[in-house]
């Protein structure tokens, strides 16, 4: 193991087919996160920026080279047990929102706790703190399309906590909001950081967002560089 | 249950699909057993056969008549009950291109027919009135009420295999034991029939279709088959002795090729039913291939995904087959009395319903294996990508 | 303007599955469709073809068929020495006395029993009948107990091979021959002397007599002599080709209700299946849509653009069911004709009619399934459909 941190990512490198053509996303690229960092990677488009976090989130595998969260190897889980790793340990935030249109609020933060064995009341429990966490206790019946942009995004990041993990993952997570939303979701996420000691990893092309993390990343040609 | 209340929510998203889905299964289900039932109700007349019966027909073939000094030999075998014997009739009744009015006529000795065929219930003063009168004749309630039948009227008609005018009075109305046995009869006496002939055509008396034989024991049919046909080998006319149940099955083979056309039909929308739900869950599964990837990464398995797809699927064909299966029953009632004598026994039989169900729930199964397929095929990252 | 051809037939391949899907289910209809009226139409071609307009056959009055019909000898020489009767070989009427029995022969494929014709002729029967032609063995010998087998009963039944015996009327008969009579009902029949039959079968009296008229115009006055002769009044002429389309009506009326039943039925369900996916289509194209009449369609255009992609579908799924019902012709259908009680071998015959109906049926089935949805499409307002997810 080359290095120590919350998020160890070593020498990985990952490619895509496109009908006859492969591309080459990701060359031996290596990344640490030590735990409590707030981490904002950017870089232009198609620059594999969006692959990486996929990597880091467990949602792809690497082509080569190994990715550990938090002490574990995830790249070398089997499909059950990924899935089973990523409900417990990793919240993910997108730039679409992509909550589920046929349920309220409420149902949508319920999600990730359905896989969990825990009592109706202790359910109700987490979602209500984490719905008053984001502001938005009092439209918890809502359906998404009686939502504002920035209210659906935050309705996203309450899902992304409801199970407590310790990774936040977060793709564009402003990419569609206007400037008073985006300001206020990225005081959301400052503060789970600050106050609630999460670690994450964002990308974005937003330098505002930007600034309210402690570290920028660049992505580009698959060379990965500060500042 | 949860899942259960995300496939409903699920399937109301497109209200106006959904419904158009369980519509065509729906009819295509109500199709499937219509036909069904025309093939089980073309074999109604094995089901009517009797477990002593047997009948006793001219060896080269059922057109051809017996001689009725037959009678007494066949009596003579020794497990043979009651021996009873009718013509088939024919006739033109009124326009004969009308399919009303086609109905099965025969001639039959009033003595006995009806001891060996308890199944037509009549009362006692009825069956008596019958006996009496030489044109008397016996009509079943189905053509008595499609034609206003009623007791004392005369029924005229032509004859074609036996030529001239007839005149009938009705002397009774017969109702089957059960749904299963025919109504549409009309029976006189052979005597009468007889009489006719020998006037106008001698050289035709004295013959009738075929014999009605009641067997002591059914082990023992087998037996006096063989005893029967070997009495007349030598005869000019021979016979050819077999249960009712064969007998009514050799008339079913007859038009075996059609039935098995239906039976063909009846699978091909099969293939409909698919098609239609098949159609609509790819839709649906393709239009929420997003939605299913962002389950994926919630920590949701491809087992729930799955659970979601065919539940979805499993609920429109259960839908559509259950209103199919209902609308099925009056259908075939309708269609029963449109024709009374071409099926005169019409019911939906409780195969019918155990294959409907069963296609429904098949449907539901492969309707959802491709987009199953194909969505746990697709990576996560994939997914996401997707656009509507 | 017009929406493109290019954008309907791309969009259509674009959804591929869907489209597929949807065109199965009009496919299987017009096939369905195509082969009812294919099996009805050489039902008719079968029985009609059998009858020849020079020809006219004699029955008792109100027969139904040759099978119950009675002609006794007398009156088939009264009929014969009509002016209008051709005459044949040797001088004597071009005419056959037949009888027509049934008899019960065993299916070679399965184990049931069918009805057979055995018909008794007379020397000029086989000219009479100009369509027939020995294609094995020999024509029987008259006056001998030899019988020659139509090519479906030669093909379908058992023991009925050149050199085989059947038993029937008391007697053996020997096959020695088989014949084709170019797919007529015929074909489904066993001929042999007519003057052996009626002894061997106990029969006193013809069945029917069949003769060559002089000239088609002779028919009506015949008809009004016979019908006054109080010795022959109770015989019914007909011409052959009428009678043997009376035989064939029943059962193709039967066919074609059936069929008639079964397509519309089928038809709902391939109606409701394009409804399904057009209305998929204008959803998923919204903005496209929209895009488009920002650019100037007009509403009527889009309208033909979806209803000209559901009858592209259609017109596609007709044809190939029109493809696979064509196929059918390689089948021959045998069952027992209602009119006749005998078995009759016929196979699917397509016709120029039936392609073009089958086209026209599937043409208004896409018609059906596209209106609304197409109607739908038009309702849409630019602005909102530009605005709309896509």
């Amino acid at each position: 193991m080359a290095g120590n941190g919350f998020v160890q990512v070593d020498k990985v490198s990952k490619s895509y087919q496109r009908d006859a053509i492969k591309v080459e996303v990701l060359t031996n690229i290596s990344l640490t996160v030590p735990e409590g960092e707030f981490l904002a990677l950017m870089g232009p488009s198609g620059s594999g920026k969006t692959t990486l976090l996929n990597l880091i989130a467990g949602i792809d595998r690497p082509d080569q080279g190994s990715v550990v969260v938090n002490k574990v190897d995830i790249d070398g889980l089997g499909e059950s047990a990924l899935a089973k790793w990523r409900a417990n340990n990793v919240g993910f935030i997108f730039q679409f929102y992509n909550l589920m249109p046929v349920l309220t609020a409420y149902e949508n933060v319920e999600l990730p706790l359905l896989l969990t064995r825990l009592s109706k009341k202790e359910k109700m429990e987490h979602v209500e703190t984490a719905l008053k966490l984001v502001g938005l206790a009092d439209r918890i019946h809502h359906y998404p399309r009686q939502l504002s942009g920035g209210q659906e995004q935050r309705v996203a990041i309450a899902r992304a906590l409801v199970t407590d993990p310790a990774l936040i993952v977060a793709d564009e997570p402003t990419g569609d909001l206007d400037k008073v939303s985006a300001e206020e979701i990225m005081t959301l996420l400052e503060r789970l950081n600050k106050e609630f000691k999460k670690t994450i990893v964002m990308v974005t092309h937003d330098p505002r967002a930007a600034e309210k993390a402690h570290k920028v990343m660049h992505l580009d040609k698959g060379e990965l560089t500060k500042g | 249950m949860f899942i259960f209340r995300l496939i409903l929510k699920n399937a109301l998203r497109h209200k106006l699909r959904t419904f158009l889905t369980i519509l065509g299964i729906c009819i295509a289900v109500t199709a499937f057993g219509f036909l069904r039932t025309i093939v089980t109700a073309w074999s109604a007349g094995v089901e009517m056969s009797s477990v002593t019966r047997m009948i006793t027909r001219h060896k080269v073939s059922f057109i051809m008549p017996l001689p009725k000094s037959y009678r007494e030999k066949i009596q003579t075998i020794a497990d043979v009950d009651q021996v009873t014997y009718a013509n088939w009739f024919g006739g033109l009744y009124k326009d004969p291109n009308d399919w009303k009015n086609f109905f099965p006529r025969m001639a039959v000795d009033p003595e006995t027919y009806f001891d060996i065929y308890p199944e037509f219930v009549l009362s006692e003063k009825e069956l008596a009135d019958f006996r009496k009168e030489r044109n008397a004749c016996i009509v079943g309630t189905k053509i008595a009420k499609e034609h206003g039948f009623k007791i004392g009227d005369i029924v005229s008609m032509d004859g074609d295999i036996y030529p001239g005018k007839w005149d009938f009075v009705v002397r009774g109305i017969y109702k089957g034991k059960d749904e299963t046995w025919d109504e549409t009869q009309m029976l006189f006496q052979w005597d009468y029939l007889n009489e006719r002939i020998t006037q106008q055509q001698p050289t035709r008396q004295g013959n009738v279709g075929w014999y009605v034989l009641r067997v002591k024991d059914q082990n023992a049919m087998p037996a006096v088959a063989r005893e029967v046909d070997e009495l007349f080998s030598n005869s000019r006319a021979g016979t050819k002795t077999e249960t009712e149940k064969e007998f009514q099955q050799s008339f079913v083979s007859m038009s075996s090729a059609i039935i098995t056309s239906l039976e063909a039909i009846s699978y091909i929308i099969i293939g409909i039913i698919l098609l239609i739900l098949a159609n609509t869950i790819a839709m649906a599964a393709r239009e929420r291939t997003r939605e299913y990837a962002v389950l994926k990464t919630l920590g949701f398995s491809s087992v729930h995904i799955v659970g979601l797809i065919a539940g979805e699927s499993l609920l429109l064909a259960c839908l559509g087959g259950a209103l199919g299966l209902v609308l099925t029953f009056p259908i075939s009632a309708g269609f029963a009395k449109l024709f009374p004598t071409f099926f005169p026994i019409f019911n939906v039989e409780d195969i019918t319903i155990i294959l409907a169900v069963s296609v429904a729930l098949l449907a539901g199964i492969i309707a959802a294996t491709f987009p199953t397929s194909a969505t746990l095929r697709t990576k996560i990252a994939d997914g996401l990508r997707q656009i509507g | 303007m017009i929406v493109p051809l290019k954008y309907i037939w791309r969009s259509l391949w674009t959804r591929r599955l869907t489209t597929v899907l949807t065109l199965g289910g009009i496919a299987l209809v017009a096939f369905v469709f195509a082969a009812v009226l294919m099996l009805a139409h050489g039902l008719e071609e079968t029985l009609i073809e059998t009858g020849s307009e020079d020809n006219v056959i004699a029955l008792r009055r109100s027969a139904t068929s040759e099978l119950v019909s009675q002609i006794e000898r007398d009156g088939a020489n009264v009929l014969l020495s009509q002016p209008e009767i051709a005459i044949g070989q040797g001088g004597k009427s071009f005419a056959s006395t037949e009888t027509y029995i049934i008899i019960n022969l065993g299916k070679k494929e399965t184990n049931d029993m069918g009805n057979i014709v055995v018909r008794g002729i007379s020397p000029q029967a086989i000219d009479l009948r100009p369509q027939l032609k020995i294609t094995d063995g020999r024509m029987f010998e008259f006056g001998k107990d030899e019988i020659i087998v139509g090519k479906s009963i030669n093909a379908k039944f058992a023991g009925a091979d050149i050199g085989q015996r059947i038993k029937f009327g008391d007697d053996w008969w020997t096959v020695v021959g088989v014949f084709e009579a170019a797919g007529t009902a015929f074909e489904s029949e066993i001929w042999g002397d007519v003057e052996q039959f009626m002894p061997a079968f106990g029969r006193p009296v013809f069945s029917t007599v069949t003769a060559r008229l002089k000239g088609k115009n002779g028919f009506a006055a015949l008809k009004s002599r016979m019908e006054n002769d109080p010795r022959t009044q109770y015989i019914d002429l007909k011409i052959e080709r009428a009678y043997y389309q009376e035989q064939s009506k029943l059962m193709s009326d039967f066919i074609k209700i059936l069929g008639l039943i079964v397509t519309i039925i089928f038809s709902i369900g391939a109606v409701i299946g394009a409804a399904i996916t057009m209305y998929a289509a204008v959803a998923n194209r919204t903005r496209e849509i929209g895009t488009f009449r920002a650019l100037g369609f007009s509403r009527p255009s889009v309208y033909l653009a979806f209803l000209v992609e559901s009858i592209f579908i259609a017109i596609i799924g007709g044809s190939v069911g029109i493809a696979l019902a064509s196929l059918m012709s390689f089948f021959s259908f045998s069952t027992t004709n209602f009119s006749s009680f005998s078995e009759l071998a016929f196979g699917f015959r397509m016709s120029p009619d039936i392609i073009i109906g089958t086209l026209i049926f599937s043409l208004v089935m896409g018609i059906f399934g596209g209106f609304f949805p197409a109607v739908r499409a038009t309702r849409l307002k630019v602005i909102d459909s530009l605005r709309a997810a896509s």
